[in-house]
């Protein structure tokens, strides 16, 4: 008797009869006697919930939360207590994929709505109903180029693009046939003069850059796009979802192709997932495009209704020609992007952003006043920017360890800091404190 | 319930100058953001208060369907139950408020559950390591397929660019090899709905040198069991390919079988159908991927950190939970309620392999077609009395299949309750028809023109909007 | 029972082609349209394009099916029919008459390789 399995010894009886076994080792007749298993899996004993609590509470207490000015790709953002609350509605929880549109109306709503809102938020067309995260997006749009690209299996990347995205499209690349080739950068940005010196050799489907880019500086691409559609080649941005409240877009720059995290929209770090990768790009590339669409309709009885639609892009009915191989989106972690962007809205989104651009650009000017920190790359950065130390980083990371700090991600001989809506002037200035011993 | 206002598109509540948020006051100076980074256009987010916000996704959730509402018996899905516990645990501040990139040792707990969560997995399935990268069953598919290549690779044996399938693989199983840079072979199915050893032995003679493996589920996509597993391992080992094994049909494995003793050398698993983590209306999952002693050195990198350590956190929770003396009876249950439904349908439904199955079978629509009631309509009236649809018109095999899954959660009155509506459903097919063929009646909404919205797709507000002004 | 034209060749892969001098109008047959069932969308070469034969050259999807298009001759397009970027579901309607590319045969020699009415008809019964 277990509390997740109904059958008493009476249902077992009657089931088994029907069924014409006599016990529940017949089932399995079928299976050959030398690779049955039998007896006892190698696992701990049953435990009840006051024991599973027990386990966690002492796992957890070996996990030390820290103040985070980390970002590289993953920020501390505020998440709102609606969400948790609403996303816990066992409907929206325990839901399957919405391929039956009559029962499923929930779904295939807020993933509408998630769609609109990431279409304004990159200010492009069209969105996707997610993907499952900002590195796995960007080679999916690294995938598509080829695709779309007609025998040209030439991506070109930034070398200012984030290691960690760089190593997943190198994974994906080497696999399926892709030859990346990396854009020099001068001076903490991408070389524009390099970019078209690769692409007048020919071969490109497609160009890579990050906004802001690993070092955390807002880049200057005037001209990209252009440069790339003159070659016939396809330009994906690759931006942290929450900044572009504010900064220029990746529709405003051009792009073909708008891919990142979501996570910075309200979702917790939880030690790298579930995140929330998205999707976006220019009406003409809609057919290309993997993943899970959810589009408008109507239904039999002439209401307006929703349902997953262009399908016939999917591995379910593609299989091997599919646009990709994605089965599941992050449907759940898309809610509650969707249920943050309602809240926070137009004018919240703009005064958080606000309030991480302030407190980076004050912990920038407080450590440059120390003396013993310089800004690495001259260049406009929005909440995160990289400093070189005067003296030893790794004992100084340390020590903003010991003082319940995550000073940042170490980068060669600096720090590369990010600010968030979180952190406060107080915890700013306790940091800079911390770093001026 | 006030669906009508609040039910439709939040874009359609929004009122400029509401705000649904409270943020810190800004008490820095000069700080201003330069124009020339900027935005030209604001984005059209919507402006609501906070209760508008929760009404309308609380009247939303109102016309959804979850495994806490009913029976959901979707064949290859494994609806099982959710543990409210595995929720609980998940959303302890002392793992969601760690950064990824946090050192080693301020996350001792993160990393010890990881590596006690891999050792329950290893024991479950008798491989040696598991990566957990993987963020879902597809991704765990493509990284398992990644390690095959690399391995082959690595020997310089580069000419391996070939997987077998059988015939009844699901879509995502080719569409991960193309991903791959690899080629499928499908291999044919017996009338019994196995693999044909004999087809399977002119493949590997015919293409030997060029097999990296053979993708397959145990048991397939029918629900049947591979009884001549041992041989197939063997062949495509003896040819120099390896075994990989589509982890979707786990569940009725648990208590009877593991997969490394199957002859499996690369797996992955669905921790949200085997482990009991929500769906979530269609994610996220995670698809950690288990090799067998060697073949650990060649896991690619798929994903930049530890996973999906929030849904990983729920399948231990899980574990925990089952312990040892109840994990090895989740297969058999699962098994007998599946067995149970079959052989109470089989004289009004047409059931092609009539043989003990696993936790899953397939009907191919009603024994009587004679007024025209296909599958699509049966499932359309499954939803009337209160029932999720089974999986439909997969696989491929049968041209009306219905598979069905009740996992073993599932009371004996649940399965009781729908094998009567299901009989019920055979007997309108009969005495009205019609009723059946524009099923469903008590929906929030009927059946949906996919025409219409495959034809022109109409994908963001914007685009509704734009739409309606023409 | 699907319908079928004397005088154009068929494909395995249910395309025709209906030979007018030196050029090819390519679509899909009665069996294919049906199989289909509601064409959403047709995925159209360009003119000037180079087709192979037996490589593809486009798609036609459904709701529930996308099919690849197998050309069955070689040649260079010289039109494609734009009006099935509006209404595709003319394929439906009439196959034949809505063919999806024109193209300009660069060997006659492969239409030898192609199945006649009767041979079609036969070919579908199997």
């Amino acid at each position: 008797m277990f509390k997740y399995f109904p059958p008493t010894q009476e249902d077992l009886q009657e089931m088994m009869a029907k069924v014409g076994v006599n016990s529940l080792d017949e089932l399995y007749a079928q299976i050959p006697e030398d690779i049955r298993f039998r007896g006892d899996y190698q696992l701990p004993s049953e435990m009840s919930e006051m024991e599973v609590r027990d386990v966690f509470a002492k796992l957890g207490s070996q996990n030390r939360q820290l103040t985070c000015f980390a970002g590289y790709g993953v920020y501390d953002h505020y998440t709102p207590s609606v969400i948790p609350s609403l996303l816990s509605r066992s409907e929206l929880l325990t839901s399957y994929t919405p391929y039956q549109a009559e029962i499923s109306q929930g779904t295939l709503h807020y993933i509408f709505e998630y769609q609109s809102m990431m279409a304004e938020l990159t200010g492009m067309d069209i969105s996707n109903a997610s993907m499952y995260d900002g590195t796995t997006a960007a080679a999916e749009a690294m995938m598509m180029c080829v695709a779309a690209g007609k025998k040209q299996n030439k991506v070109l990347v930034s070398a200012t693009v984030n290691p960690k995205t760089r190593e997943v499209l190198e994974t994906y690349a080497l696999h399926h046939g892709v030859e990346l080739v990396t854009i020099a950068a001068a001076d903490g940005v991408t070389s524009r003069q390099n970019l078209e010196a690769l692409l007048a050799e020919g071969g490109v489907a497609g160009v890579m850059v990050q906004q802001p880019n690993a070092y955390g500086i807002v880049e200057d691409y005037a001209g990209f796009a252009e440069a790339c559609h003159a070659q016939k080649a396809l330009f994906v941005m690759d931006s942290v979802a929450a900044d572009l409240a504010v900064l220029k877009t990746p529709g405003e720059w051009g792009a073909d192709i708008a891919v990142g995290d979501g996570q910075s929209l309200g979702i917790p770090m939880q030690w790298g997932g579930p995140y929330v990768g998205y999707m976006c790009c220019t009406e003409k590339l809609i057919r290309k495009m993997p993943g899970r669409i959810v589009g408008m309709t109507r239904d039999n009885r002439d209401q307006r209704a929703f349902v997953l639609t262009l399908q016939a892009r999917e591995q379910h009915i593609r299989r091997q020609k599919a646009t990709s191989n994605i089965c599941s989106n992050q449907s759940l972690m898309a809610l509650w992007v969707t249920v943050y962007l309602s809240l926070m809205g137009k004018q919240g989104m703009k005064e958080a952003a606000e309030l991480s651009y302030a407190g980076a650009h004050y912990l920038c000017d407080e450590l440059l006043k120390t003396g013993r920190f310089q800004l690495v790359y001259d260049k406009p950065f929005f909440n995160e920017f990289y400093v070189r130390y005067d003296g030893d980083a790794d004992t100084l990371y340390q020590r903003f360890i010991e003082g319940g700090i995550l000073g940042g991600v170490r980068l060669d001989d600096g720090f590369l800091f990010a600010v968030t809506e979180k952190r406060t002037k107080e915890e700013i200035d306790n940091l800079v404190k911390m770093a001026a011993l | 319930m006030n669906n009508r206002l609040y039910g439709n598109l939040i874009f359609e509540l929004s009122k400029e100058g509401r705000k649904g948020y409270s943020l810190p006051k800004n008490r820095y100076n000069g700080y201003e953001i330069p124009k020339e980074l900027c935005r030209a256009e604001e984005a059209a987010l919507p402006e609501c208060d906070e209760l508008t916000v929760v009404r309308h996704y609380t009247n939303l959730s109102n016309n959804n369907f979850g495994v806490d509402t009913g029976f959901y018996p979707l064949g290859s899905c494994t609806m099982k139950y959710n543990p409210k516990l595995n929720e609980e645990m998940a959303a302890l501040p002392q793992f969601q408020n760690l950064h990824p990139l946090q050192p080693d040792h301020t996350v001792a707990g993160a990393r010890a559950l990881t590596a006690l969560l891999e050792r329950s997995l290893c024991a479950l399935t008798g491989l040696a390591h598991f990566t957990f990268k993987p963020y879902a069953g597809a991704h765990g598919e493509l990284t398992g397929l990644m390690v095959i290549d690399n391995y082959h690779r690595s020997r310089g044996d580069l000419q391996r660019k070939k997987v077998i399938v059988p015939d009844s693989a699901h879509g995502t199983n080719p569409a991960s090899a193309a991903v791959c840079g690899l080629e499928i072979v499908e291999v044919k199915s017996l009338s019994d709905g196995t693999v044909d050893l004999g087809d399977l032995q002119r493949i590997v003679a015919e293409q030997g040198a060029e097999i990296a493996a053979m993708m397959m589920t145990n048991p397939n996509t029918l629900g049947l069991f591979e009884t001549h597993i041992p041989e197939i391992a063997k062949l495509i080992h003896d040819c120099g390919g390896l075994m990989y094994y589509d982890g979707a049909n786990l569940n009725p494995m648990l208590g009877a079988c593991r997969p490394g003793d199957m002859g499996f050398d690369v797996m992955h698993i669905n921790l949200h159908k085997t482990f009991s983590t929500p769906h979530g209306g269609g994610g996220p999952g995670a698809g950690p991927v288990g090799v067998r002693e060697g073949l650990q050195e060649f896991f690619p990198v798929v994903s930049p950190y530890h996973g999906n350590f929030g849904v990983m956190m729920r399948a231990y929770a899980y574990i925990l939970s089952l312990g040892r003396e109840h994990v090895k009876e989740v297969g058999p249950l699962a098994t007998l309620n599946a067995n149970y439904i079959k052989e109470s349908l089989k004289d009004v439904y047409e059931l092609p392999i009539d043989t003990m199955c696993c936790h899953e079978f397939v009907f191919d629509g009603l024994k009587d077609k004679s007024t025209g009631v296909t599958t699509m309509d049966v499932a359309k009236r499954l939803l009337d009395y209160g029932y999720h649809a089974p999986t439909i018109y997969f696989p491929l095999l049968f041209h009306e299949s219905l598979m069905i899954e009740p996992t073993e959660n599932e009371s004996k009155e649940t399965l009781d309750g729908f094998i009567a509506v299901m009989r019920q459903i055979a007997e309108e097919a009969k005495t009205d028809p019609e009723l059946v063929k524009s099923a469903p009646h008590t929906t929030p909404i009927g059946r949906v023109d996919d025409v219409l919205a495959a034809k022109h797709p109409i994908v963001t507000f914007r685009q509704m909007k734009n739409e309606c002004s023409d | 029972m699907a319908k079928v034209l004397e005088g154009l060749y068929y494909s395995e892969s249910h395309e025709y082609v209906r030979v007018e001098g030196e050029y090819g109008y390519i679509g899909i047959t009665d069996y294919a349209q049906n199989a289909l069932g509601n064409v959403v969308y047709v995925d159209m070469p360009e003119v000037d394009d180079e087709v192979e034969v037996g490589e593809e050259f486009g798609a036609v999807e459904s709701v529930k099916a996308a099919s690849d298009l197998i050309s069955p001759v070689s040649g260079t397009v010289v039109d494609v029919n734009e009006v099935l970027g509006e209404e595709p579901e003319l394929i439906n309607k009439d196959p034949y008459e809505n063919w999806i590319i024109k193209v300009e045969l660069s060997d006659k020699g492969d239409l030898d390789n192609l199945m006649d009415a009767k041979a079609y008809v036969a070919f579908c019964e199997k």
